[in-house]
């Protein structure tokens, strides 16, 4: 075979002649990941598709003829991180975040109503079973609320002291400080219990929906304690101001891992892991939402429940945040699109 | 080793990649991370929690003695929970999909559809997470709070939690429960730096050496990969037993530097390999028919 017949193509001619262009888009990618699309220039924002797809050929024809095993690792780790960068990021941030505030997040919320029924029933067919039950004999109380979560509200103790802890009052400084601090603990202990009965929803929503049943029978046994001695309108009250938005998160969460569950165990026409994958989707927006209602519900139980006093007044902000809520989820609105 | 054990070998490597087409009509075919860098990574992230956790601890405590101490305790408890929750949530958001840990191990996350990885499918994946880290611990300590709860009572339901936990072990795709549950995969994505072209860099001294035809066929794609392998480790010891398994198979005295007989039977065997490769010939191995 003489020279001339020999075939003109050759790797390593390929790689001398494409080198240039996967070097100069590894620097764009690293530029890109370190500081963000706006250190690119006009002129290098122009460069990227291009040398993108410069490297997805190089790979497919470096597939096809090299057999290089450090040229053809480099290609591929080069491409897959082009991929994500090119195709990854599509909207900054703030556009994100508020897209997710005007319209996934609620319309997430809308997508799981029939969830957040059920969730609610069971919640106060709770509160109702261990409302009835305390109000009969009240020894059922230490069955239902385990010591550290009631704080001394028992049946045990006096209409006074009851009344002491709804802050009618008489509360000193120390006392409401370290108020605070408990506002602060049932805020990340709500958030984690939350997170749980949404996690447990996989299960089959069963674990949920125990969860959510023992938080209502809590509450039903709080309440009985406190009508029992007469102060069942001024326990509203206390309860009314933060109670709204934060049993409306749980119910949420609640719901949230009973859409994962209800996927899993009914998939429809869909393969069981593509209906859990999508469930999933919908409820982590509804999860990301519970976290801030708690957020939000804590900050009225720390600060909120503190200042303002009158039951009446508690009412009507527990009022208004429930409607807020609820507008803000449920009246219809013209879909992104943005 | 044995053929068989070769062929399994590689078998349950190509198990691991899974097709990614790009819109661009590429398949980048993906690697799943294994359950041992998973591990690492979720284990580097711990420490570093724990490690930035203490040292806002003690931050909190050198304020706490300044200001009111409640105040204080307060913003401890919220920080603390703001960084365990948005920890992974916050960098697997970000444009590489992995937290500290997940980048040292060179791997990411990546949706299961090829589509783009939703903020949504991030947060459901990592609430989850909540779950399968804890459950095993709150198992353990209910079962220390309450007496009644027998020893096996407890083992069961950590057993139980332990299969929610381990689910990574029990799939091909090495998909935790919050994998399944957001749609995701991990993947490797380490970088692989461009090494040189050890053909282009070979010296004139390497032209001297011919193979024949004959002594270039008694190896495939796979050992090909293997001698570069050997020749950019550049371990003497290594190249020694390399070329005497050559010079065995093909018959050859040994005439020359290890280093110099290598690279021209590499360089050839390239040459010879690459050229069956534009004839559409393929050859994985040495057990496989020219």
């Amino acid at each position: 075979m003489s020279a001339a017949e020999l075939p003109s193509f050759s790797t390593g001619r390929f790689r001398a002649e494409r080198e240039a262009d996967w070097i100069a888009f590894d620097l764009l990618l690293t530029k890109l990941e370190k500081r963000g699309a706006k250190a690119l220039t006009s002129d290098e924002l122009l460069q990227l598709p291009i040398l993108y797809r410069a490297t997805l050929s190089s790979l497919s024809i470096a597939r096809a003829t090299s057999l290089d095993k450090a040229l053809l690792d480099h290609l591929e780790a080069l491409s897959i991180r082009g991929y994500f960068l090119v195709y990854g990021v599509r909207e900054t941030r703030w556009s994100r975040a508020r897209r997710f505030f005007l319209y996934d997040w609620p319309a997430a919320v809308r997508a799981v109503w029939k969830e957040t029924l059920i969730i609610a029933l069971i919640i106060t067919l709770g509160a109702l079973t261990s409302w009835s039950l305390v109000a009969s004999n009240p020894e059922w109380y230490f069955n239902f609320v385990p010591e550290e979560l009631s704080g001394g509200r028992d049946p045990r103790a006096t209409v006074e002291f009851l009344k002491s802890t709804l802050g009618h009052g008489g509360d000193t400084g120390d006392e409401q400080s370290g108020l605070h601090v408990f506002a602060t603990y049932l805020f990340t202990h709500n958030s984690r219990v939350s997170i749980m009965s949404f996690a447990l929803g996989f299960a089959f929503g069963v674990p949920t929906m125990m969860l959510e049943y023992y938080q209502g029978i809590s509450l039903g046994a709080m309440l009985a304690v406190f009508t029992s001695k007469g102060l069942g309108v001024d326990f509203g009250g206390w309860l009314f101001i933060h109670g709204t938005t934060e049993l409306f998160a749980a119910a949420l969460s609640g719901a949230a891992g009973l859409r994962i569950g209800a996927a899993v165990v009914f998939p429809g026409a869909r393969g069981r892991l593509e209906a859990a994958a999508e469930a999933g989707k919908t409820a982590g927006k509804v999860m990301v939402g519970v976290i801030i209602m708690l957020l939000v519900a804590g900050l009225l139980e720390g600060f909120g429940r503190q200042l303002i006093t009158d039951t009446m007044l508690r009412y009507a902000i527990g009022t208004v945040m429930l409607l807020f809520w609820l507008a803000y989820y449920y009246i219809p609105r013209r879909e992104d699109v943005a | 080793m044995t053929a068989a054990a070769n062929a399994k070998l590689r078998s349950a490597s190509a198990r691991k990649v899974r097709q990614f087409v790009t819109p661009e009509g590429v398949d980048l075919q993906l690697k799943i991370a294994s359950a041992g860098l998973r591990f690492g990574a979720l284990i580097t992230d711990l420490i570093i929690l724990f490690a930035i956790q203490f040292l806002f601890t003690l931050f909190m405590i050198w304020v706490g003695f300044a200001g009111g101490d409640d105040v204080a305790y307060m913003i401890w408890m919220l920080g603390a929970f703001v960084l365990r929750t948005f920890w992974f949530i916050g960098f697997e958001l970000g444009s590489r999909a992995a937290t500290p840990g997940k980048r040292l191990m060179g791997i990411r996350v990546v949706a299961r559809d090829g589509g783009r990885l939703t903020a949504d499918a991030v947060v459901a994946r990592n609430l989850i997470r909540e779950l399968e880290l804890f459950l095993p611990l709150m198992m353990v300590g209910v079962g220390a709070a309450e007496d009644m709860v027998s020893g096996w009572t407890v083992l069961a339901g950590v057993l139980w939690s332990l299969t929610l936990s381990l689910f990574l072990l029990f799939n091909r795709d090495r998909m935790r429960m919050g994998d399944l549950i957001a749609g995701t995969w991990v993947v490797m994505a380490q970088r692989v730096k461009l090494d040189s072209d050890i053909v282009a860099s070979a010296g004139g001294e390497a032209e001297a050496l011919v193979f024949s035809d004959a002594e270039l066929s008694v190896y495939g794609i796979f050992e090909l990969q293997e001698l570069e392998r050997v020749l950019r480790g550049r371990d003497p010891r290594a190249m020694r037993e390399v070329a005497d398994t050559i010079r065995g198979k093909i018959g050859r005295p040994v005439a020359e530097e290890d280093d110099v007989f290598l690279l021209s039977y590499y360089r050839q065997l390239k040459a010879r390999l690459e050229r069956g490769l534009l004839f559409g010939k393929r050859r994985e191995d040495k057990y496989a028919s020219e």
